[in-house]
């Protein structure tokens, strides 16, 4: 589903040169859930901003899905954004002003998908994160779970190949962390493939595969034993 | 344009920033509502100030007489200058194609005049009947002299309205018989005059009438004539003034006045008054238009304000948007659409709010100065769609400059 040849990317800030990617290599198949580690300034947050073409790399090889990602201009990398991924960040970026719903639908919209069946869509996905009665509250109305959960179904909606979360339990206590993650783990065994970045050692043994990163490349890369998060919740 | 998805989302957006929505509006309308009244009370202005010198005939020349200053040709100063009819009607036939109308005039000066238990004090004229024109007189009642009074020299009156409300106390005063100096004339008309009172206490006779009525032989006392106009106001200036000048040269060679003699013979001509007029209202229509405009750009930096404001509010909902798969058009033309949905509505809003304003107030002024202060609702629309034209372009710049930003950038923006 991903493959990853000879990563590079350097910030530039003033005169000062920050070479944050220092050749990554790594591959993803269909239905993997992996959790990228590290501290922070390893790099992980720049791999994933790069996955999702939030970002471009400086140099190297970036196929996903069997589409080179390279050299795209603004429109097409909104295509594929919205095609191929979805997203599920620390802070939510919910639009405060739309209901649960509207924030759902909202790639939809942006699919050109009539208003009707978007609303329907989204209220599905929304009773799929169990938040069907909470549709029509705005963000400000909802806990950090549900915010994330909402995000979630966000990020389903469009029913992209992959999805991305960069630190999707960051803002959220641990009870609420296990939650969020068993409703990872139930959309991976559906087959959805799923990256997730963190620096919380429990969240990471709850994926199956654990990349760890540091000051730019890749230490270690292994299969882990699955802890699933029911047996906390 | 017509995406209706997209109108949706806009009144959507709209609808749950309803302060957002409402200053930028604020800011919009109330920039057309200033400027219309602006607009308003410029051509009240105007209006009011060209009534108030609209009196006489704007293109009026007239020659009066007094006593010579200057000694000319072995003659002594001091000599009354008379005109006599044949003045009038050599000064007639020498410019008749450039003149319209003709009047000569002799007046009673202190007449008093009787009707019944009623008397006044009021102007006499003798008149030809073009001194209608001449005076900007129209008839409230009857009609005005005409060439057969002047003829027959008939014992007839026109008086104005001043005079008939004095005398007649709102009688009839048609057909009545009025006394001068105890001689009786029937009133024939009633005139009214845009100069107002002064102008209304005038009491008009047949010219040969007054001649023999009060002994004043041919003598006229002052002549006055309008001049035909032409299509262009420059030259109709420049026409009246040669005519004032020859009709001046002519009068002082034929009664011996010296030609720098000034005070003897004077012949006035109102066009160049009416042309400082003009050029008066002129400025002031400019003033009013500079601040117009003025207000128009405050109205336009306002709105750009505004947008560069939202954008900078929504560049993380921009980020948002653009990670979902939003394209950069779609954005700018989100925010666009927007922008000029709001002030269009707002700008209209104004507008007729201002010009409801003006029809509402605008005939209570009570000045002499503003009369019927007026927009024209052409000029005024115009203004509406520069300012929605001009705040589309003043956020176009943030707009485009949002859908630049790099996704990741505006997500990390707080």
């Amino acid at each position: 589903m991903i493959q990853i040849k000879d990563l590079h990317k350097s910030y530039h800030m003033g005169s000062n040169s920050l070479h944050v990617l220092k050749g990554i290599n790594f591959n993803v198949k269909e239905g993997e859930l992996v959790s990228i580690m590290g501290s922070s300034g390893s790099g992980k947050s720049t791999l994933l901003n790069i996955l999702g073409m939030l970002d471009e790399a400086d140099e190297g090889e970036y196929i996903l899905d069997g589409v080179p990602i390279k050299n795209l201009n603004e429109k097409t990398a909104a295509r594929y954004r919205n095609e191929f991924l979805g997203f599920i960040f620390q802070s939510f970026n919910l639009i405060n002003y739309k209901s649960a719903t509207e924030n759902v639908a909202l790639p939809l919209y942006y699919k050109g998908i009539p208003r009707k069946e978007r609303i329907a869509k989204a209220e599905h996905y929304l009773e799929k994160v169990g938040l069907k009665e909470w549709s029509h509250h705005l963000p400000s109305e909802l806990s950090g779970g549900q915010k994330q959960r909402v995000a979630i179904a966000r990020a389903l909606a469009s029913e992209p190949k992959v999805l991305l979360a960069d630190e999707p339990t960051g803002a959220l206590d641990t009870k609420t962390s296990y939650g969020v993650l068993e409703l990872i783990q139930e959309i991976n065994d559906e087959g959805k493939t799923i990256l997730i970045v963190t620096h919380e050692d429990d969240i990471a043994h709850m994926t199956k595969r654990i990349v760890n990163l540091k000051d730019g490349v890749i230490i270690n890369d292994s299969i882990v034993e699955q802890v699933r998060a029911n047996q906390y919740v | 344009m017509f995406n209706i998805e997209r109108w949706q989302e806009i009144f959507e957006t709209l609808r749950k920033n309803k302060l957002r929505t409402f200053l930028t509006g604020l800011s919009v309308a109330s920039g057309i509502f200033i400027l219309v009244i602006l607009l308003g009370f410029s051509s009240g202005i105007e209006n009011g100030v060209t009534s108030e010198f609209q009196q006489d005939a704007t293109n009026k020349v007239s020659v009066r007489t007094r006593r010579t200053t200057k000694g000319y040709k072995g003659l002594n100063p001091g000599r009354y200058i008379q005109l006599k009819d044949e003045d009038f009607t050599s000064v007639n036939a020498t410019y008749d194609d450039n003149l319209e109308y003709r009047s000569a005039s002799y007046s009673i000066w202190g007449g008093q005049i009787t009707y019944k238990n009623e008397s006044g004090n009021y102007r006499v004229r003798g008149v030809l009947p073009d001194e209608q024109f001449i005076e900007n007189a129209s008839l409230v009642q009857g009609r005005f002299l005409n060439l057969s009074d002047i003829n027959e020299g008939k014992k007839v009156a026109v008086i104005g309205n001043k005079v008939k409300t004095d005398l007649f106390k709102g009688k009839d005063p048609i057909d009545k018989d009025i006394a001068i100096w105890g001689i009786n004339f029937k009133v024939v008309g009633v005139y009214t005059d845009p100069g107002g009172e002064r102008e209304e206490s005038n009491v008009f006779l047949p010219l040969t009438t007054v001649q023999n009525a009060f002994n004043g032989g041919d003598n006229i006392r002052d002549m006055a004539f309008t001049v035909k106009m032409s299509e262009n106001f420059k030259e109709a200036v420049e026409l009246s003034k040669n005519l004032t000048l020859a009709i001046e040269n002519d009068l002082k060679q034929k009664h011996i006045v010296a030609p720098e003699d000034t005070a003897a013979i004077r012949v006035y001509n109102t066009l160049e008054e009416a042309k400082k007029i003009y050029s008066l209202i002129d400025t002031i229509k400019a003033v009013f238009w500079f601040i117009g405009i003025g207000t128009i750009i405050a109205g336009v930096v306002g709105v750009g304000n505004i947008m560069i404001i939202i954008v900078k509010e929504r560049t993380k909902e921009i980020g948002i948007r653009k990670a979902l798969g939003a394209i950069p058009v779609s954005i700018i033309a989100m925010i666009l659409q927007e922008a000029i949905f709001v002030t269009m509505f707002a700008g209209l809003f104004g507008l007729i709010l201002g010009l409801g304003l003006l029809e509402i107030v605008g005939p209570h002024v009570d000045s002499p100065f503003i009369k019927f202060p007026q927009v024209d609702f052409k000029t005024a629309l115009t203004t509406v769609f520069i300012l929605v034209a001009a705040g589309a372009l003043a956020g176009f710049i943030p707009a485009y400059r949002a859908a630049k930003i790099k996704p990741i950038v505006a997500l990390r923006d707080e």
